[in-house]
């Protein structure tokens, strides 16, 4: 499918025809962050930088219903009944303007969350409501390492539309068979003589990440230093636990699930948690299988790089993005610790 | 419009019966509401189920019912937090909420034709007692059949009721043990590990299985080991705390290994190859 090009100027028109149909996202600054947040003309979005959050939510809400329940007794002698109601329908979505690696996060989720034997009916719904119109990273971070990762700054992997800035706009491209209706728009323009400079804006950016270590070992060295505490209690002496790691993360993908009832009715609702918490393998009896910040740590890094890879065709559980790096308090850094076990396990 | 099959949404079942097993272990017979969803109900021995008392939330069961007695599907709840302290306080006729089966079954086809030793202790009795009972209503298929049971005190011994039966049968060797002596106790005394070297059974075609607290499996395997039974022939069942039991929500892991759909059987060589994370 050809391309098309969109000046800056007729970017509002497109987005007010795209929201006249659908809930479209778009990254905006709130509260000194960068958020995903409903489009509203009165404010603009944020392309230019990586967004604090990424639209994780858009797919996989922060905290979602399952379903309701509701208990009742009609009347002295009769028999208590429960009444259980699930909605799984999604909103039609578009996510506008996140960068390659906030996409890509969710082909780590499809794994999980598309699979045969329990395939999730509210991810599913969500997943196909929400098309991606990604933009193309034309400057890169010193917190970016998607290229560690099988990724890069032009990624079109779980897309569907891929922007890229060029001079005055954006080059358009559908990139995959869900994108491809939305270049019928009638505000886009023909993109034939961008490609050229939207192809050098990407090598550029490509270029500007330079060379990537090689972390081919890091799934049997992760997992060589399973018993290595020390290494571990090294690697998250700084960790104070708060989980922001885990809440930026376009990948992080566990959830708890409780309910919340006022009298006999409520309902179960799933939200993100957090492996960095204590309470989240905490049991019943006390027991704890990862009592200390050294034991998440592992399991956070393991089964990025090792587990999850392991068990889904080597495929990293991590998209590079850098928002861990960039919003933990304390400068944990997840490049340095893969790195570290990968330098150990050769040593 | 019929939905897709929705694995967070439990099925409605009705208590048909408690039983208080022990001042903390009380026993839940139910029923599914849905009676086609209850004839067409199947599982294997070891499989579990996610109880929900609603409004309080969801815990992770063994269906201690063995699959050849489909009258009620039984579950034996310790009272350890929220929601075990609420599912203690329904009686029959309430309603709770049941998913199920989640998780791996005994490995029962590979059984057959083999001797068995159950050694369970305490509440690690319930997932024991599926397969002990499927065994027995199947019991030409298997070879010579001991059950070793072990709680702190007589008073601590879940399914009383049935003790009688598993000790006079005669197709069957059952032995019961208590940690300390107590009056009136015609039992053996002593701890689980000790009770087993004693009986010392023979690991030739034999498979044991054991579940019980964590530092009584830990020295059952040491015993099993004494008796020279190979790890591959030495199965147990394990805990994690879990939400969603079908392998997404992330907790139950231990490696590449998740407890809620990979286990809870696990034989004792595929928890050496696992990483040390119980």
């Amino acid at each position: 499918m050809a391309a098309k090009y969109i000046s800056r100027e007729k970017l509002p028109e497109w987005l007010k025809a795209l929201a006249a149909e659908r809930r479209v996202l778009v990254p905006v600054e709130e509260g000194g962050s960068v958020v995903f947040r409903a489009y509203d003309p009165a404010r603009a979005p944020v392309f230019g930088s990586d967004a604090t959050a990424p639209p994780k939510g858009a797919v996989f809400p922060a905290s979602q219903e399952l379903f309701s329940y509701a208990c009742g007794k009609e009347g002295e002698d009769a028999n208590p009944t429960l009444k259980l109601e699930a909605h799984t329908e999604a909103t039609p979505t578009v996510v506008f303007g996140s960068k390659p690696c906030g996409a890509r996060g969710f082909l780590i989720f499809d794994r999980v969350y598309m699979g045969k034997k329990y395939p999730d009916p509210y991810y599913i719904a969500a997943r196909e409501a929400t098309v991606f119109v990604t933009m193309a990273c034309d400057r890169v971070e010193n917190t970016c390492f998607c290229h560690w990762v099988g990724s890069g700054p032009a990624d079109a992997a779980g897309s569907d539309l891929l922007l890229t800035p060029v001079d005055g706009g954006y080059l358009v491209e559908a990139v995959s068979d869900k994108g491809a209706p939305f270049l019928d728009s009638p505000v886009l323009a023909d993109g034939a003589g961008k490609t050229a400079e939207a192809e050098a804006v990407k090598a550029k950016a490509r270029e500007a990440l330079g060379e990537a270590p090689d972390i081919a070992d890091a799934p049997k060295a992760l997992l060589g230093l399973f018993d290595d505490l020390e290494f571990w209690r090294d690697q998250s002496d700084k960790c104070v636990s708060c989980g922001a790691c885990t809440y930026l993360c376009p990948t992080c993908y566990c959830f708890s699930i409780t309910d919340e009832g006022a009298g006999l009715a409520g309902k179960r609702v799933r939200s993100w948690d957090a492996c960095m918490h204590f309470q989240f393998t905490l049991e019943a009896s006390g027991h704890n299988p990862r009592p200390t910040k050294a034991h998440r740590l592992k399991n956070r890094v393991g089964h990025k790089f090792s587990y999850y890879p392991t068990l889904h065709d080597g495929l990293i559980a991590c998209c590079g993005c850098g928002r861990c790096v960039k919003s933990c308090p304390v400068s944990v850094d997840i490049r340095e610790i893969v790195q570290n076990a990968v330098a150990k396990a050769k040593a | 419009m019929t939905d897709p099959f929705n694995p967070y949404l439990p099925e409605v079942a009705t208590i048909l019966e408690t039983v208080q097993e022990t001042h903390n272990i009380m026993t839940f017979r139910v029923r599914f509401d849905d009676a086609a969803k209850m004839a067409a109900f199947t599982f294997g021995p070891g499989q579990v189920g996610q109880l929900s008392a609603p409004g309080i939330g969801e815990s992770t069961f063994v269906i201690n019912s063995p699959p050849t007695r489909m009258d009620y599907l039984q579950f034996s709840v310790m009272r350890t937090g929220e929601v075990t302290g609420k599912l203690h306080n329904l009686v029959a006729g309430d309603k709770i909420g049941v998913r199920a089966p989640l998780g791996k079954p005994f490995p029962v086809e590979d059984m057959k034709g083999k001797d068995i030793v159950f050694v369970g202790g305490g509440i690690g009795m319930a997932p024991l007692r599926t397969l002990f009972l499927y065994m027995l209503d199947n019991r030409a298929d298997f070879g010579k059949i001991r059950l070793l049971y072990g709680a702190r005190s007589p008073q601590d011994m879940a399914f009383s009721s049935e003790l009688p039966e598993w000790t006079s049968r005669k197709d069957i060797e059952t032995t019961l043990t208590i940690d300390r002596d107590a009056e009136g106790w015609e039992h053996k005394v002593g701890l689980i590990p000790n009770v087993l070297l004693e009986m010392a059974p023979s690991a030739e075609n034999c498979v044991a299985i054991t579940c019980g607290p964590p530092i009584m499996i830990k020295f059952t395997l040491e015993a099993l080991k004494k008796l020279n039974f190979p790890d591959e022939q030495i199965l147990t069942t394990l805990e994690k705390r879990m939400k969603c039991g079908i392998g997404i929500c992330g907790r139950c892991n231990i490696g590449t290994s998740y407890v809620c759909v990979d286990g809870p059987v696990y034989t004792y060589a595929q928890l050496k190859a696992l990483p040390n994370e119980l």
